[in-house]
């Protein structure tokens, strides 16, 4: 059985759909056995839910260059 | 709280996107909301003499900021946007030539602002980004808004992918704390 830390890392990993098939398996005999890791993976996911439905955006490198150049200037 | 000091060549790095968050989902038009931000980055950077370190570098910017934002719409309502709209500083005895840092001194109600501020989503999410560590920051901004690959992250940052996923899962995990504290305490 791995450990909370490990499940934990995994959770993290799996939110982008990178962990692998060894790896999924680890952590959902983890969480079935710990109220307290599911409990992360669940606000995990959560955070992953809230990434999405927030339409953040970043401005581009090229951007914020170009911003800095500005202010340089003035 | 001990005197803050602008340090303007820092500012688009640390602010630029939580400035740009801040105010697209006011003015709703993207490319006028990095307009907007500039022109607040080049007005602070004009002010700086009158910035007393009472408040924090980011809420002194955000104050000019909403100046910028209030002054966008007046420009856009008024007829053939003709009508020039000239902001001045408040002038009532002492309060001459402050900005409104001098009254978002007080710690607690800069809180109290910001959790105001905090209600849209998006902005509450780049605001916890802005607290982690830059180099965290970057590795799940790029990983988790841009969506870009972990090969391509590797790749720009120069860092193996166990490293990546070190900092993709602190990041993470800051993120549910300051998201179960800014966010789902106040909804």
């Amino acid at each position: 059985m791995i450990s909370c830390k490990e499940a934990a890392f995994i959770s993290s990993k799996n939110q982008y759909r990178e962990a692998n098939l060894k790896e999924r398996i680890q952590l959902w005999m983890h969480l079935l056995a710990c109220k307290a890791c599911a409990a992360f993976a669940r606000r995990n996911k959560q955070l992953t839910q809230l990434c999405k439905e927030a339409s953040v955006k970043m401005l581009s490198p090229e951007e914020k260059k170009e911003m800095k150049a500005l202010i340089e200037q003035s | 709280m001990g005197k803050n000091e602008l340090q303007p060549e820092n500012w688009v790095d640390r602010y630029a996107d939580y400035l740009f968050n801040f105010t697209r989902v006011r003015v709703g038009d993207d490319d006028v909301a990095k307009d907007l931000v500039q022109e607040t980055f080049i007005s602070g950077l004009k002010a700086s003499e009158r910035f007393k370190g009472q408040a924090a570098e980011r809420t002194w910017l955000v104050a000019i900021l909403k100046r910028k934002i209030i002054d966008h719409y007046r420009k856009s309502n008024s007829l053939k946007g003709k009508t020039e709209v000239r902001m001045s500083y408040p002038v009532h005895g002492d309060q001459e030539g402050d900005w409104l840092e001098a009254q978002a001194a007080d710690p607690e109600s800069i809180r109290e602002n910001d959790r105001i501020e905090n209600n849209e989503l998006g902005v509450a999410i780049q605001n916890c980004i802005s607290m982690l560590p830059e180099k965290h920051a970057r590795v799940f901004t790029l990983k988790t808004v841009q969506g870009w690959s972990t090969e391509d992250v590797c790749n720009e940052l120069e860092i193996t992918s166990s490293n990546l996923w070190v900092m993709i899962h602190r990041a993470r995990t800051s993120l549910m704390e300051c998201m179960n504290e800014h966010w789902f305490k106040n909804t």
